[in-house]
């Protein structure tokens, strides 16, 4: 078993490392503040290469693999969800789409730009009536001489108003149910599709959200993604790839509470002596370590079985449903060691504790990721 | 235009340095390394050098297997190709010059860029003996007019200008009350100072393409230096700790002790 790093992934570590202390940290606090979408700074990352990781050479990304995405998304999140919940999102789901299952026209028109960052890549499977229940979806797809008209909407799409390039899911069969839902690939700007941006979220205020509203939205028969009516089958390969996106996130925000921990407990001091002297503490500190480590050899070792061309689905809800609530765990704890001043914006531990919390429901409940590890341990018996 | 750039590995400032006890050298285990930042500038001023005016940038460094990862860096960031200089084992300035001197006249560059001195000895004489040895023009702590804000600098223009009929560069250079532009014909040695210029960060498809770029090897023996220490580090010792600090309950005791006791009022 392989445990460390390849030297490319190590040196995408260090540069995104270095990329992330002068860029991200000081102003993660401000934007989450203000639900300000950092623009400048999504740019700046797909000029080094992170918004295309998956991408091949040819198309203009990285052509590095899911393990690279897991060590890039672990790195942003230490110090900012939001941000590496854009980057999640556009490289795993979006993108991804549109990398797997589309046209060799598609990939070609839509990958080189995506894969830059000049444009930035939603995706919409979720509505407001349904999740990962897909036999609820109610966005429709009828056959209008050679191309499609649209009706319905999309709840909770990340990218959803700063984004330009959309894979939508809609049913196209009704009563084929998961049989008969396929995907489309829309572009901003066309006629009766809108969007609606949504404020308010308890944590990860800094990425956009929206919903997607589709009024006859016409399309050609060429914006449809992969074979018709394969749309929900491909969507599980693309969740699955993403959980162990989402795990990578939660080790982040793990380790950036962690961090904040030891550097807050060393300083501050109660009764003579430093916080961190007392053994309550340094407990919970041992054990947040001890979680994170292990959350991160569960994602790495989805990723790398992804990589390696192996069956990985069951592997990847494990690491998303352990890393997640390892996540909101260690983020409790490290409000609670900063005490009075980890319940305010002063310190980034509040932040990250409602960021932790969006790790246990987007791309799949913990709830949902259970029924799949569960359902795995029943097969053929 | 060839320009050769170097690529110390040295520790990262971020670790936490510990003298041995027997204060022997520092203790290595558990410290994270990184390329030399003054070197690091130089490699973007080569970059930017060589964009601008055509050519490559080469990139070298001396040391064991280990410095191949700076290279790689260096290789990320841009340049076209590595040297490494295996070697184990102490090395004085001298040294790592006489080494440095050879690679030059093999390479042939027009322009050899360096750090003006690495974070880690801080010895800043490298860069003044190779220019010695090769019989060169030097151009030290180069840095430029315009910030590390200006529009200059987001365009990625070079600071070291290369004059018109391309046989010189003109460098501004850091002195004590400001700063002195000089112009060096070519070849020559340069070394860069802090603000010269904000190194670009390694991108994912340039990690990539670094891994297919070639390192060449040489050893001091194939390059016929002798590289026997000339200097001997007697004993590294921590700075002694600081004393703690005192709270003063007002003003007065204040005053009272910057005049009294500091004596800087």
């Amino acid at each position: 078993m392989e445990f460390d790093l390849p030297e490319s992934h190590r040196a995408l570590q260090s540069s995104l490392r270095d990329f992330c202390e002068r860029r991200v940290k000081p102003y993660a606090r401000e934007w989450d503040k203000d639900e300000k979408f950092p623009m400048e700074v999504v740019r700046e990352l797909g000029q080094l290469g992170v918004m295309g990781i998956l991408v091949s050479e040819d198309l203009g990304g990285a052509g590095m693999d899911a393990l690279a995405v897991a060590v890039a998304v672990e790195e942003i999140a230490r110090f900012d969800g939001s941000l590496a919940l854009t980057v999640a999102s556009h490289n795993g789901l979006g993108t991804s789409h549109v990398r797997v299952f589309g046209s060799d026209a598609q990939r070609a028109r839509y990958l080189p730009k995506l894969a830059s960052g000049e444009w930035l890549g939603a995706w919409g499977l979720t509505e407001p009536g349904s999740g990962s229940d897909a036999a609820g979806m109610r966005t429709t797809a009828v056959r209008k001489g050679n191309g499609w008209v649209l009706n319905g909407s999309k709840m909770f799409i990340t990218q959803g108003t700063v984004g330009d390039v959309f894979v939508v899911l809609a049913v196209t069969a009704p009563e084929k149910r998961q049989k008969g839902i396929t995907a489309f690939v829309l572009e901003k700007g066309l006629p009766g599709f809108s969007q609606r941006a949504i404020h308010g979220k308890l944590g990860m205020r800094s990425s956009d959200t929206a919903e997607l509203i589709l009024e006859n939205v016409e399309v050609p028969d060429s914006a449809r993604v992969g074979e018709l009516n394969h749309g929900f089958i491909d969507t599980l390969k693309i969740l699955d790839r993403g959980r162990i996106t989402i795990g990578a996130l939660a080790v982040g925000l793990a380790r950036g509470a962690l961090e904040e921990s030891v550097r807050y407990s060393r300083e501050r001091t109660a009764f003579g002596q430093a916080i961190g002297e007392f053994q309550g503490l340094r407990w919970m500190m041992a054990d947040m370590k001890t979680e994170l480590e292990a959350a991160r050899l569960l994602v790495h070792r989805a990723a790398r079985l992804a990589d390696a061309g192996q069956p990985y689905s069951k592997e990847a809800s494990m690491a998303k449903l352990f890393a997640s609530e390892v996540a909101t765990r260690a983020c409790g704890k490290a409000v609670q060691i900063h005490g009075g001043y980890g319940y305010t914006r002063e310190f980034p531990v509040e932040r990250y504790l409602r960021d932790a919390k969006l790790c246990e429901i987007g791309e799949g409940t913990s709830e949902i990721q259970r029924s799949i590890i569960a359902k795995e341990l029943f097969k053929g018996a | 235009m060839k320009i050769l750039v170097t690529a110390k590995r040295v520790e990262d400032p971020e670790s936490k340095i510990k003298v041995k006890p027997d204060g022997s050298g520092i203790v290595q285990e558990g410290l994270k390394y990184k390329i030399n930042p003054f070197d690091e500038i130089g490699v973007e001023e080569g970059l930017r050098l060589a964009a601008k005016h055509g050519g490559e940038v080469v990139v070298v460094s001396i040391g064991t297997k280990d410095v191949q990862e700076q290279l790689r860096h260096a290789l990320a960031m841009g340049a076209t190709r590595a040297v490494w200089v295996n070697h184990a084992g102490a090395l004085d300035q001298l040294g790592i010059a006489a080494l440095l001197q050879k690679v030059v006249e093999k390479e042939k560059p027009d322009l050899v860029v360096l750090g003006k001195q690495s974070i880690d000895d801080d010895q800043n004489q490298v860069g003044q003996y190779l220019a010695e040895f090769l019989g060169w023009g030097q151009a030290t702590f180069a840095s430029k007019v315009e910030s590390l804000e200006s529009e200059a600098e987001k365009n990625k223009v070079p600071a070291v200008a290369l004059t018109a009929d391309g046989k010189a560069v003109r460098v501004v250079r850091e002195v004590d009350n400001g700063l002195a532009t000089l112009e060096v014909q070519l070849p020559a040695v340069v070394t860069t100072d802090l603000r010269l210029n904000q190194p670009r960060y390694a991108s994912l498809p340039g990690i990539m393409k670094a891994k297919s770029k070639p390192i060449e090897e040489l050893t001091p023996e194939k390059l016929g230096v002798d590289v026997t220490p000339r200097i001997q580090v007697l004993k590294m010792s921590a700075p002694p700790a600081r004393k703690a600090g005192i709270k003063v309950p007002d003003v007065a005791t204040l005053v009272e002790k910057l005049h009294n006791e500091a004596k800087v009022v």
